[in-house]
């Protein structure tokens, strides 16, 4: 179980990897802190001819308030945000999200910005990213472009990044006053892949609930003035909507159940 | 900087002592360390990022080896199992805990999960047992049933917090 060979550079700027992303495109790939894509090189389900190290790339290692989001730049460790003593008030949700993303020995190398270029359809950081609105920075030689999270994940790792595209940044919007948060999901034990992750963002009379683990992709909706009985039917449709399949983890119909329950438990303890 | 696929030598800093040897760019860091350099006291496991074995600490950041090229640790730090003890073959705290409290049988595993230990217990001097229970959940250990690892590490961080109240 090792990779095929390829030709590695370490890359001191950013714009070296946008310049070598134009040249070889899909022959290359981006190695950021590898968590996800040295386990796939290990198994050979990846072959590329090149990859581009930006792990410790100055210019792209950055936490930074941005026009009221926070921008994260594409070398910042999953484990200096979650460090980051600011959280909390920055980003609840994402600070409630962090325990369930894998493990301390994994958040220290994973990268937030690599969880997104990833798309794992159960992964929290990008649950969190299309709950909170926020946005992705890619950059290549045709210039920068902002691509919002509900147009970037277009499928199980598929996303809007074109092959000459790099991921410099992504941008959680800051909390704001009168939302309120809750994370929570299932997995068969501590650190695994979700079977459903669940991310609740509540105002006196708005719910956005998004849901990981069971589309292609993580879905949001958004519902005004729930309450009562309205909140399971709401959840039920929600439910359905998702096109849940069947495979080794969970059935369907599981899923499904896991989405009503986890779907309320998340909005009351938001509201709460 | 670019290195094609044939072999380049890398120098890093292992255990103190600065070391050089040869590697592919594909050449995972666990097994430059062992085949390469000789250092053969980080285990390989799953070669995946799951168990956990393969655990060494990069620039004092505890990191799995088998998800890191040997070509990224180039002109770096990288301590492994072989850094604990000291010179004279003293057990250092840590080591000491896990003997006395049985928090390991058949050793596989330890390696990993003493330089994980040494990270979290530099950043978390006071860990509860929930706290220490999710910072072990990042390792597979198939022998003790984890309540006697769990048991040296709060064990081990209480010393030290003696320590560092008697030295104030």
């Amino acid at each position: 179980m090792k990779p095929a060979p390829f030709d590695y550079y370490r890359i001191e700027h950013a714009d070296e990897a946008v310049e070598l992303l134009a040249n070889y495109g899909d022959d290359a790939r981006i190695l950021a802190g590898g968590q996800s894509l040295l386990p796939m090189l290990n198994m050979r389900l990846a072959e590329p001819k090149l990859l581009l190290d930006i792990s410790q790339t100055v210019d792209l290692n950055y936490i930074k308030i941005d026009n009221g989001k926070l921008s994260i730049g594409a070398a910042t460790t999953q484990a200096t945000l979650e460090w980051r003593a600011e959280l909390p008030q920055e980003l609840p949700l994402v600070a409630l999200a962090f325990p369930h993303i894998s493990h301390f020995q994994i958040r220290n190398r994973g990268t937030v910005c690599g969880s997104i270029a990833h798309a794992d359809p159960s992964a929290e950081l990008p649950l969190c990213l299309l709950a909170l609105g926020g946005d992705v920075v890619v950059r290549s030689k045709r210039g920068e472009r902002e691509v919002q999270a509900k147009d970037f994940f277009q499928g199980a790792l598929l996303t809007a990044r074109e092959a000459d595209e790099l991921i410099v940044a992504v941008r959680y919007p800051l909390a704001k006053s009168g939302q309120r948060y809750f994370f929570t999901e299932f997995s068969m034990r501590h650190g695994d892949y979700a079977i459903v992750a669940v991310a609740a963002i509540t105002t006196s009379d708005t719910v956005t609930l998004a849901v990981g683990g069971v589309a292609d992709r993580p879905v949001a909706q958004y519902w005004r003035g729930l309450s009562g009985g309205a909140i399971d039917d709401a959840l039920n449709e929600f439910a359905w909507s998702l096109d849940a399949q069947d495979d080794q983890h969970a059935s369907a119909q599981y899923r499904r159940h896991l989405v009503r329950v986890l779907g309320k438990q998340a909005i009351s303890g938001a509201a709460q | 900087m670019k290195q094609n696929s044939e072999k380049h030598k890398i120098i890093l800093t292992l255990n103190g002592e600065t070391r050089a040897g040869y590697a592919e760019s594909r050449t995972l860091l666990c097994d430059f360390l062992r085949h390469e350099l000789g250092a053969t006291g980080t285990h390989v496991g799953c070669e995946h990022g799951v168990c956990g074995a393969c655990t060494l600490r990069v620039d004092d950041i505890a990191a799995r080896s088998c998800l890191m090229l040997a070509v990224q640790v180039e002109g770096r730090r990288v301590d492994t199992v072989e850094s604990l003890a000291g010179r004279d073959g003293l057990l250092n705290d840590l080591q000491l805990a896990f003997r006395r409290h049985h928090a390991l049988q058949c050793g596989f595993c330890t390696s990993g999960i003493l330089m994980s230990c040494m990270d979290y217990l530099e950043r978390v001097t006071n860990p509860s047992e929930q706290q220490v229970r999710e910072m072990l959940s990042g390792h597979l250990c198939r022998c003790t049933g984890y309540t006697n690892i769990v048991q040296a590490v709060l064990d081990t961080a209480q010393q030290m917090q003696a320590r560092s109240r008697a030295g104030a």
